[in-house]
C-alpha cells in the first residue's frame, strides 16, 4: 500500500472539496450553488475512499496538523472571486483527469478508484472549461478578472508534475498534455497563457512535503475545531 | 380525469368567447372535481396572485434556508456528516430551482421574484431567521424544521395547481430523507457523550417553538386560509397541521431520549391528541416584521451573493449573445434552470 500516494491524492480532494464547500450560499447563480456543491461532494467521496485506504478517514482528516498534509498548494488557495475559483478548478481538474485516466488504465491499486473518479472529473473539467470560456470571452470585466486569476495561480501549477512516490506515471507526458489542454482552452477563451515559472523557489514540491501557504492553517482550524473539541466522540 | 382542454377556454384562435362568469364557472367546476389547473388554463387573478405569493415564498425559503445549514459545512465533525450536509444544501438549491420554475408558469420570472426577495417585498419562512449555534442545530433543523415542512407540504402534493403539486412530489421525497438524517444525527448525539447529549437537548429547546410557528398564525387570525382552502391550494388549516406535527413529534422525542421544552405538553385522552402550551405570537410577529435574530444577516448575505455575482451573470449573457449568433454556443450555463420538468409533465399529460 502506497501511503504517500494515497495521502497526496486524498488530501488534494479533501482540501479542494472543503474550499468549494465554502461557496455554499454565496454563488453567483443558483445553478452554481448546485454545481459547486456537486463537485465538492464528488471530491469528498474520492477523499474518503483514498484516506480509508490509509487508515481512519476522520482521524486523518481531523487530527493531522498542517505539516502532515500532503495536498498541493494549489487546492488550498482561498476561493477569491468566482474567476479565481474557476481558474483553480480548470488547472486542477485537467491535471486530475489526466492523472486518473493513467491510473485507471494501469491496473494498480488505484485503478478502481480512478476508474470511477475519472467520470466525475470529466464533468468537473467540462464545467471549468465552460466557465473559462464564458468569463474569458464574456465582458471586459470578466476577461480581466479571469486573466488575473489565471496569472495569480500559475505559480502553483508546477507542483502538480512533481513525481509522487508510489505512482508509476509519465510525469513529463502529463505535463505536456496538461499544457496543451489548458493552453487550448485559454486561447479559445481569448486569454493569454501566463508567462513566468510554474513554481517559485519555495513552492516547488512543497505541499507534497507538508509545506503549505499561510491560509491553510486557518482552513484546518475551522475544519477540525469541533472534532478536536470532543476527543473520542463519535458523530 | 377530464382533459385539461375542457377547462381551457380557447384564446389564441378566438373560436370561443365566454364571459368572465363562464370562465369562472369552468374553473370552479374543475377545482370541485379535483382536476389540476394547468398554466394555460384560465384562472381568477386572485388565485394566480395567491399562488405566485405562496410558491415564491416557498422558493425563497429554500434559498435563504441554505444559509443556517451551510454555516456548518466547513465545521462538520466527520466526513460522512459533511457529505450528508453538503448534499442537503445542494438539494435545497435544487428545490428553489423547481419552485421558481413552477412560479414562472404563472407569468412571473425568477429575476423578478429574486428582486422582490432582495428588496423585502416578498417573504421567506420565519424559521430561517434563527441562528445555528452548535452542530446539534443541524440535526434539530432536519428533525423539526424539515419535519414541520413535510407536514405542511405533503398535502400540497394534491394542491389544485398542477406545476406546484408536481414540484412538491419531488421535493417531499427528498425532504423526508433529510428529516430522517436529522433525526439520526440527534440520535447519535443523544446517545453520545454527556456533552453531546446536552448539545442535542439545547438545540431542541431552541428550535421547538420556532418550528411550531412554521404552521403560521392560529386559524382565527390567518388572512389567506379560507380562500386558499376553497381553491384547494391548502387542504388543512394551520392549527390542524400544527396539531398533527405535535402528535408525531412527542413519541419521536421520547425515543430520542430528549425532552420538548413545554411543561403543558400532555396527552388528552378525550381529544386523542396532545395538548400543548401557548405559542409566543409576539415573537412570531417580531420575526416576521424583520426583527428576528438573523433577518438582517440572511438578507444581506443573499443580496451580496447576488450583487457580487452580477459580473459573472453578465459574462455568461455576453458570451451567449456572441456565440448564439454564430451557432457555436455550448450548452447554456443555466441548463439546470432550463425547460422545466413541470411543463414537460403537463404536455405529457394533456
Amino acid at each position: 500500500m502506497h501511503t504517500t500516494a494515497a495521502l497526496a491524492l486524498g488530501d488534494d480532494a479533501l482540501v479542494l472539496s472543503h474550499r468549494l464547500g465554502e461557496w455554499a450560499g454565496h454563488a453567483p447563480v443558483l445553478e452554481e450553488e448546485v454545481a459547486l456543491a456537486n463537485i465538492a461532494l464528488d471530491l469528498l467521496g474520492q477523499a474518503r475512499v483514498l484516506l480509508s485506504m490509509v487508515g481512519d478517514e476522520d482521524e486523518l482528516a481531523y487530527l493531522r496538523e498542517e505539516r502532515a498534509f500532503r495536498n498541493l498548494q494549489l487546492v488550498e488557495q482561498p476561493n477569491g472571486d468566482f474567476a479565481h475559483t474557476i481558474a483553480r478548478q480548470l488547472y486542477f481538474s485537467t491535471y486530475q483527469r489526466l492523472l486518473y485516466t493513467h491510473l485507471a488504465a494501469a491496473d494498480g491499486e488505484f485503478a478502481g478508484l480512478a476508474a470511477k473518479a475519472v467520470k466525475e472529473v470529466a464533468y468537473h473539467q467540462d464545467h471549468a472549461e465552460q466557465w473559462t470560456l464564458r468569463l474569458g470571452d464574456g465582458t471586459d470585466v470578466s476577461h480581466e478578472r479571469m486573466q488575473r486569476a489565471c496569472r495569480t495561480l500559475w505559480r502553483f501549477t508546477g507542483e502538480m508534475f512533481q513525481p509522487v512516490e508510489g505512482l508509476d506515471i509519465d510525469w513529463t507526458g502529463i505535463k505536456t498534455a496538461w499544457l496543451e489542454s489548458v493552453g487550448d482552452i485559454l486561447r479559445r477563451a481569448t486569454l493569454d497563457i501566463p508567462e513566468g515559472p510554474q513554481a517559485g523557489a519555495w513552492t516547488a514540491g512543497a505541499g507534497r512535503q507538508g509545506l503549505h501557504t499561510e491560509s491553510f492553517g486557518r482552513m484546518l482550524a475551522e475544519m477540525q475545531h469541533l472534532h478536536r473539541s470532543h476527543p473520542g466522540a463519535s458523530w | 380525469m377530464a382533459t385539461a382542454a375542457a377547462h381551457r377556454p380557447a384564446h389564441a384562435d378566438g373560436t370561443a368567447h365566454m364571459d368572465a362568469a363562464a370562465y369562472e364557472a369552468v374553473f370552479d367546476a374543475a377545482v370541485a372535481a379535483d382536476e389540476r389547473i394547468e398554466p394555460r388554463d384560465w384562472m381568477p387573478d386572485a388565485y394566480r396572485a395567491t399562488l405566485v405569493r405562496q410558491i415564491a415564498q416557498h422558493a425563497h425559503s429554500e434559498i435563504i434556508g441554505m444559509q443556517p445549514e451551510a454555516n456548518w459545512i466547513t465545521r462538520a465533525p466527520s466526513l460522512r456528516r459533511k457529505a450528508i450536509l453538503m448534499a442537503k444544501v445542494q438539494d435545497e438549491a435544487g428545490h428553489g430551482l423547481y419552485l421558481y420554475s413552477a412560479a414562472e408558469t404563472l407569468g412571473t420570472s425568477r429575476d423578478e421574484l429574486l428582486d422582490k426577495l432582495h428588496t423585502g417585498r416578498q417573504k421567506y419562512s420565519s424559521i430561517f431567521n434563527y441562528p445555528t449555534l452548535t452542530w446539534a442545530d443541524v440535526g434539530a433543523i432536519g428533525w423539526l424544521v424539515d419535519g414541520a415542512a413535510i407536514t405542511n407540504q405533503v398535502p400540497l402534493c394534491r394542491c389544485s395547481y398542477g406545476p406546484y403539486a408536481r414540484a412538491m412530489v419531488r421535493i417531499c421525497k427528498e425532504e423526508s430523507f433529510h428529516q430522517r438524517q436529522g433525526y439520526e444525527l440527534l440520535m447519535t448525539l443523544s446517545h453520545g457523550t454527556p456533552e453531546q447529549h446536552a448539545m442535542a437537548q439545547d438545540a431542541v429547546d431552541r428550535w421547538w417553538w420556532p418550528s411550531l410557528m412554521m404552521f403560521g398564525p392560529p386559524d382565527d387570525e390567518s388572512a389567506h386560509s379560507a380562500q386558499s382552502m376553497a381553491w384547494k391550494i391548502k387542504r388543512h388549516s394551520n392549527d390542524e397541521l400544527r396539531q398533527r406535527f405535535v402528535d408525531i413529534c412527542v413519541p419521536q422525542a421520547e425515543s430520542l431520549g430528549l425532552t420538548l421544552p413545554d411543561p403543558d405538553l400532555t396527552w388528552n385522552e378525550e381529544r386523542g391528541h396532545y395538548d400543548f402550551g401557548p405559542i409566543d405570537w409576539t415573537e412570531f410577529r417580531d420575526v416576521l416584521k424583520g426583527n428576528g435574530p438573523c433577518n438582517e444577516q440572511r438578507l444581506t448575505q443573499r443580496r451580496r451573493a447576488h450583487d457580487d455575482g452580477a459580473w459573472v451573470r453578465d459574462a455568461a449573457a455576453a458570451y451567449a449573445a456572441k456565440h448564439n449568433a454564430t451557432g457555436t454556443a455550448d450548452a447554456s450555463a443555466r441548463t439546470a434552470g432550463g425547460p422545466s420538468a413541470d411543463q414537460t409533465d403537463e404536455n405529457g399529460k394533456a
